[in-house]
């Protein structure tokens, strides 16, 4: 068996507003093991986000506990570059907040950008790339500080649907290739299955787990363009979409 | 790909860009012979008396009062005094309203405190308070520094303030995913996230303390533009008061020049 790297047992969350408490999960336990890609999907505003929040530390759980082994790195909904910083700069700013920026550190970016193919735009400002390199500048930025568990926050819900075809199976290959463990939160099935190992479908707020969906694709390709292909793809993609019971 | 326009120009971008410069030559002209064209055409009234120049003035007047000002020395003293009143007050604005700005960023509750103070100061008329600037602090330059601050103060507070807590609470959010403390967020994204906000401020402020500057002259002063105003105006000498005006335009225009010089060389990311 592999390495335990997030376990996550009974977690329970309230809001506090001047109107009352809400509940946003209720009794949440799984564990996700090393070198995973596991999913989280469900109806919009039913506490995903919240759940990584809860993961990463940034609040606190009502309820239950959070294990974590190793280093968390975040990924935003948008790549929140800082316009007024360079690439390097941009690449550099958690090792500058965590006072870390050491030669080592510098190199181990320098060789990250020298890989993703950005070495050359190291002193471009980010309004002078493109989507794509901009997100992989985000990413470099969250791999300088070698995280072991990266969490994906929607993190490619803001680009049109190409680009995002294209940046995720791009950001699929850099984790894999740098053999992360990764949360992956969105709303968008089949970009969760082409990219999961397993899925974790939540109910609606207060969100409990529905069902865990261990993901296994016959293909040749196994990157989420690959995968995609599938022929299991749409049954998985059928049986989560009826689990999720979205009514408008 | 994302390289600047290369150095081939094709004769079509050749011909737009020569069209662009010569629209730009000409809004130049068009600025410079409309002054030029004012002051003749002023001079040229003022001369064959169809207008009073003893109640507009003349530029040649003018001219002449410049210079009888400079021959007896007064003139850089009036100028500097003014100058250096609105650059202190100016600078005094800015610094002040900056710490206030980041003190109500910084803890929510002072900022709701003040809250209502600020609103009430806002909208104030700071020259009501031109009398007991005076008889607490004389009739020395600190009552006018203190009316161009005044003036100036709450206005950068305020748009600083908002802008500060304009900036993306995503951007903060991605700090603290870094373990980034208060201090760290706000100097490594809210202050540099606002220059901008800044960079605007500060031309406003800039504004308002020769406002605050002029005014303060008007109530007590010995010297400077605003007392030369004020007294050619008592003693009917509008040459003087044309003067002291256009020369107070020239140094408000030139200070603004070199904020906007500043602001360039500030935001080179836009």
């Amino acid at each position: 068996m592999h390495k335990i790297m997030v376990s996550l047992k009974n977690i329970s969350f309230q809001y506090h507003t001047l109107e009352g408490e809400t509940e946003a999960l209720k009794n949440i336990s799984f564990d996700v093991y090393e070198g995973e890609f596991v999913g989280i999907i469900g109806p919009s505003g039913c506490g995903k986000s919240t759940l990584l929040s809860i993961i990463s530390g940034l609040l606190k759980p009502s309820t239950g506990s959070v294990e974590v082994n190793g280093k968390i790195g975040y990924m935003l909904q948008r790549d929140h570059l800082f316009e007024w910083r360079t690439i390097w700069q941009n690449v550099i700013l958690g090792l500058e907040i965590q006072k870390i920026l050491t030669q080592e550190s510098k190199r181990y970016v320098e060789e990250l950008l020298v890989k993703y193919g950005l070495r050359e735009f190291k002193n471009y400002y980010p309004n002078q790339l493109s989507g794509g390199m901009r997100q992989r500048t985000a990413l470099i930025r969250t791999l300088a500080l070698k995280p072991d568990i990266l969490l994906l926050d929607e993190a490619f819900s803001a680009l049109d649907y190409q680009t995002r075809l294209a940046i995720s199976d791009e950001v699929y290959k850099i984790l894999k290739n740098e053999q992360k463990t990764a949360i992956i939160v969105t709303h968008d099935i089949s970009e969760a299955i082409a990219m999961c190992d397993r899925i974790v479908v939540l109910s609606k707020r207060p969100a409990y787990i529905k069902r865990i969906y261990t993901i296994s694709l016959t293909c040749d390709d196994y990157s989420p363009i690959g995968r995609r292909k599938a022929p299991e793809f749409r049954e998985y993609f059928n049986s989560i979409w009826k689990e999720l019971d979205i009514h408008v | 790909m994302y390289e600047a326009a290369s150095s081939y120009i094709s004769k079509e971008h050749e011909k737009f860009l020569k069209k662009v410069k010569r629209k730009n030559l000409m809004i130049r002209v068009t600025q410079l012979a409309f002054l030029i064209i004012f002051f003749v055409v002023w001079e040229i009234l003022a001369r064959y008396k169809i207008v009073d120049p003893f109640l507009v003035s003349q530029p040649s007047r003018m001219l002449k009062t410049i210079l009888t000002l400079n021959q007896n020395g007064t003139l850089l003293t009036h100028i500097w005094v003014t100058l250096s009143e609105t650059i202190v007050g100016f600078t005094l604005g800015t610094l002040i309203g900056m710490f206030v700005a980041i003190l109500l960023w910084w803890s929510d509750f002072l900022s709701k405190v003040a809250e209502p103070y600020l609103v009430v100061l806002n909208s104030l008329p700071k020259i009501a308070l031109g009398p007991i600037f005076i008889v607490w602090m004389g009739n020395g330059e600190a009552p006018i520094i203190t009316m161009a601050l005044a003036i100036s103060l709450i206005v950068t507070i305020i748009s600083l303030q908002t802008g500060f807590k304009e900036v993306d609470e995503e951007k903060i959010k991605l700090l603290k995913t870094f373990r980034a403390t208060k201090m760290q967020i706000l100097t490594k994204c809210v202050l540099p996230a606002s220059v901008p906000t800044i960079m605007s401020a500060i031309k406003i402020n800039i504004g308002l303390s020769w406002v605050g500057v002029i005014t303060g002259e008007f109530l007590v002063s010995k010297a400077g533009l605003g007392y030369l105003i004020v007294y050619g105006g008592q003693i009917f000498k509008l040459d003087m008061v044309m003067t002291s005006v256009l020369i107070l335009s020239i140094l408000s225009a030139l200070m603004y020049v070199f904020i906007v010089y500043l602001e360039k060389k500030l935001i080179r990311w836009r």
